[in-house]
């Protein structure tokens, strides 16, 4: 009927994520918060890579949200080989371990994984150093633009003005106004490492297959995932993959591909909207909306949009 | 215990952890009803023919509609298709093209010749309906595919009612007609042509039942003068004699007129223009926005030539001066009133379609049937009348005046019918709730545009071929939204971050509420509104 959505009865351009044999790489009963976008990201990758490779990953955990609720003591959600070390050396541990496969000359492909926090604040001298060997290693970064799992702290992925527990608003500051955070894509293309991208989980299709290419490269690659976290934007469990599709339309977070530092691909945007419908439907921007907002600040924000739309030509910027 | 420093408990897997504790509000499946079967007069499961269609299953497809409506090819064409009016898709990008879809696939039925499969089992009740038009029709295919035996007594020469007498054959050719009406008498229903009852009580008693579908066949009086030397003709004894008496052409003259803004008003200016007319005006007392007739038929009579006058009665016929009086409406108040001011116009011959009433001396000496002051035959809510075990329905009773309704009438009388044969009352079942726009998430489906096609042929009485192809009807029914019924796109399965959803091998779901913590991502992720949150009980 549609190719739009994950499944058809036709089987046509369908996910793996709408297959009945997917290896739910992550399982049941983790303790994820209702409607958590990473744990959604994180299977929807991890089973896309296990399918590719016939099983043979194995992924490296930094600390965060993923880690916590995946692994409380005694249980385990993974289905794959797993480890976790410490919060900032994800990257490194991934390295070694990488190592160590290629010494055995087994064929099995190596995942780091974290959220912002690990990936583009403690993690990064780590992550840089494995750029820069050019490590057999596809990190994966899923960004939901804080420290959520300890109480919603300001990361250097935090948008510009949202409230965190450590950018509160009040008056006349406005929340995080401390400049617009790492971009962390940008960096590793600076390193001219064969393959970087972004994704998002609301298009599934687009994450499964930058997974899927990605898993094959040789040498170091990294994708960022957005994934909306509903108790840390504020808004209701349900609209996860709404708002994730909204910050994808709104050119907020802009899908591309670039190979050896140069954006090769980006994922044109159909009909733009302002950056004002994304905004408005999460709790840590009311105050740019509310009786003592200041006029119009939100507009920094559709700025930041309108950049990115032309830096990486998703489209014609119809809101200035 | 031999176990490493501070480890007290076995690992185990996280399954064991059932996150449904959590949870306050659960999703579930649903049905709703999509619109487009809500709107059907002949209550036809749309949707799952569409569905069927979509794989390329039209014998499957056929099979659906026939258990609504034994009539898919003539409804392909007659039908006023309400069921596009109100398709979800019309506001996304146009209604799935519904009618052509079912009018193909009917045809694909004829040429290939499929049949009804016989009953199953034999009732040895008998029924007898008065009148074959499609109520009657209707009414005699799901009886006898009740078991019961069935008699029709007919009053004209030829079964098929106003679908046979009221509709012109370049609408519907007598071809098709014949051969959805042939697949009924194949049944094994016996229909008696030309042979009119004049009384209820001669013929009742032989039978278990009787359904009175006899229709509204009589022109409607007016009190127009209109004098000796005049040529007057009214539609409905028109449209009888082109089709009992094809070789003896009426000759309505160059200049016509015709009275009324029904869809027999537009099918006789139709008609007159193919009997040779070289100008057909209809004179209407109100606007053209509030004339009876179908919106598309109206549109395609003009696209033909057909003048519309509106706001115009007809005060007096003197041979060829017709005098028109104008007329002022106000939508508001729904006041109609003459304006004073006249006109005359010229015309060879004035066909009149202002109406049709019952024909109701058959009842007139049954005790107990009571006739409403509107002319119709009053019904209880079984459809059955003061009479037990005397049905009516069709165009004699109360309510809209289309084939499909008849066909709907004769499919509930049927259903009454049967369960007053068996000692019961016909209890319809529960209605779901209804898949509106807003219950759906139409970010799943592509735009696609409906594929239109021109209806208009040449000005005779043949009907242009516009049925699609076996790949259109494929292309256009894959244009169905599902509104309301899951059609396994897969999405709140991908979507759960729970895995609380389990995909079975043939492709069904079901809710693992061990795990599920009730975040609604699947019910907002449905395209089409087949899942809902409700509150989840607490025990």
């Amino acid at each position: 009927m549609s190719s739009l959505t994950m499944g058809n009865r036709f089987g046509r351009n369908t996910t793996v994520q709408s297959e009945n044999n997917r290896p739910n790489s992550l399982t049941s009963g983790h303790r994820a918060c209702q409607g958590c976008g990473e744990a959604l990201a994180a299977r929807c990758s991890l089973d896309a890579a296990y399918i590719e490779t016939k099983g043979n990953i194995a992924v490296v955990n930094a600390t965060g949200c993923l880690e916590v609720f995946s692994c409380a003591y005694p249980e385990n959600s993974w289905n794959i080989p797993w480890v976790h070390s410490l919060f900032g050396n994800a990257a490194a541990v991934a390295s070694g371990v990488a190592a160590a496969f290629k010494s055995q000359k087994k064929d099995i492909r190596v995942i780091a994984q974290g959220g912002d926090g690990g990936t583009t604040d403690i993690g990064m001298a780590c992550l840089s150093g494995m750029f820069e060997r050019n490590d057999d290693v596809l990190y994966i970064c899923y960004d939901n633009e804080a420290y959520m799992n300890t109480g919603v702290q300001r990361s250097s992925a935090t948008l510009t003005f949202a409230r965190t527990a450590t950018t509160l608003p009040n008056g006349q500051y406005m929340g995080n106004d401390i400049r617009t955070g790492k971009n962390v894509p940008e960096i590793a293309m600076a390193h001219g490492i064969p393959y970087v991208a972004s994704a998002s989980i609301g298009d599934i299709h687009d994450l499964e297959k930058k997974v899927k290419k990605a898993i094959h490269i040789k040498g170091a690659k990294y994708i960022q995932i957005h994934s909306p976290c509903p108790l840390g934007w504020g808004y209701p469990t349900e609209n996860t993959i709404q708002l994730a599709k909204l910050a994808i339309k709104c050119g907020l977070y802009p899908l591309f591909e670039a190979e050896n530092g140069v954006v090769v691909n980006s994922t044109a945007i159909d009909n733009i909207i302002s950056v004002e419908s994304y905004l408005k439907g999460q709790k840590r921007f009311a105050h740019l909306f509310g009786k003592n907002a200041q006029v119009n600040s939100w507009k920094v924000i559709q700025e930041l949009a309108n950049n990115h739309i032309r830096k990486y030509k998703l489209g014609e910027v119809v809101y200035e | 215990m031999n176990k490493p420093f501070a480890t007290v408990l076995d690992p185990g897997t996280s399954l064991n952890n059932k996150t449904g504790s959590w949870r306050t509000i659960r999703p579930e499946y649903v049905h709703r009803l999509p619109p487009c079967n809500v709107t059907c007069p002949a209550g036809e499961n749309i949707q799952q023919w569409l569905s069927l269609a979509q794989e390329g299953r039209f014998f499957e497809a056929w099979l659906e509609m026939i258990k609504d409506n034994p009539f898919p090819a003539t409804m392909g064409r007659v039908c006023y298709h309400t069921c596009e009016t109100t398709c979800n898709r019309v506001q996304f990008d146009g209604a799935v093209n519904i009618n052509l879809i079912e009018r193909s696939i009917g045809d694909i039925a004829i040429s290939k010749n499929w049949k009804f499969s016989p009953p199953e089992k034999s009732s040895g009740k008998n029924v007898l309906i008065i009148g074959a038009g499609p109520s009657g029709l209707s009414a005699a295919y799901f009886l006898r595919k009740f078991g019961h035996n069935v008699t029709i007594y007919e009053s004209h020469k030829l079964p098929g009612g106003m679908a046979r007498y009221g509709v012109p054959k370049y609408r519907l050719p007598r071809h098709i007609l014949d051969a959805e009406i042939q697949r009924i008498i194949d049944l094994g229903v016996n229909i008696k042509c030309n042979q009119k009852v004049d009384c209820l009580n001669d013929v009742k008693d032989k039978f278990d039942a009787v359904y009175l579908a006899v229709g509204a066949s009589l022109a409607s009086q007016t009190d127009i003068e209109i004098s000796d030397d005049s040529k007057t003709v009214d539609a409905i004894d028109l449209f009888k004699n082109l089709e009992d008496y094809p070789d003896e052409v009426p000759n309505l003259g160059q200049k016509v007129l015709v009275y009324g803004g029904g869809n027999t008003a537009i099918d006789a200016a139709r008609t007159a223009l193919r009997l040779g007319a070289k100008s057909v005006k209809i004179i209407y007392r109100r606007t053209i926005n509030n004339m009876p007739a179908h919106e598309s038929e109206i549109q395609e009579a003009l696209s033909e030539g057909v003048e519309i006058h509106c706001l115009r009665t007809i005060s007096s016929i003197k041979g060829e001066k017709i005098l028109l009086a104008k007329m002022n409406y106000d939508e508001e108040t729904n006041n109609l009133f003459k304006t004073g001011e006249t006109e005359l116009v010229i015309a060879d011959s004035v066909i009149f379609a202002i109406g049709q009433s019952v024909e109701d001396s058959i009842v007139k000496n049954t005790k107990g049937i009571l006739i409403s002051n509107k002319g119709v035959i009053e019904i209880n809510k079984s459809m059955q009348t003061g009479v037990k075990g005397v049905f009516a329905g069709g165009d004699v009773i109360h309510g809209k005046r289309t084939v499909t309704h008849a066909i709907g009438y004769g499919k509930k009388a049927a259903k009454s019918i049967d369960a007053f044969l068996n000692g019961k009352e016909y209890e319809p079942n529960l209605k779901n709730e209804i898949a509106n726009f807003k219950k759906l998430n139409t970010e799943y489906y592509k735009s696609d545009k409906r594929k239109e096609v021109c209806r208009l042929g040449e000005l005779n009485f043949e009907e242009k071929d516009v049925s699609y192809s076996d790949e259109q009807i494929i292309q256009e029914s894959n244009r169905c939204f599902s509104c309301g019924n899951c059609f396994h796109c897969d999405n709140c399965y991908a979507y759960c971050p729970d895995n609380a959803i389990i995909k079975h091998e043939d492709g069904t779901l079901e809710f693992n509420y061990d795990y599920c913590k009730g975040c609604g991502i699947c019910a907002k992720e449905c395209p089409c509104g087949s899942i809902r949150m409700v509150t989840d009980d607490i025990n």
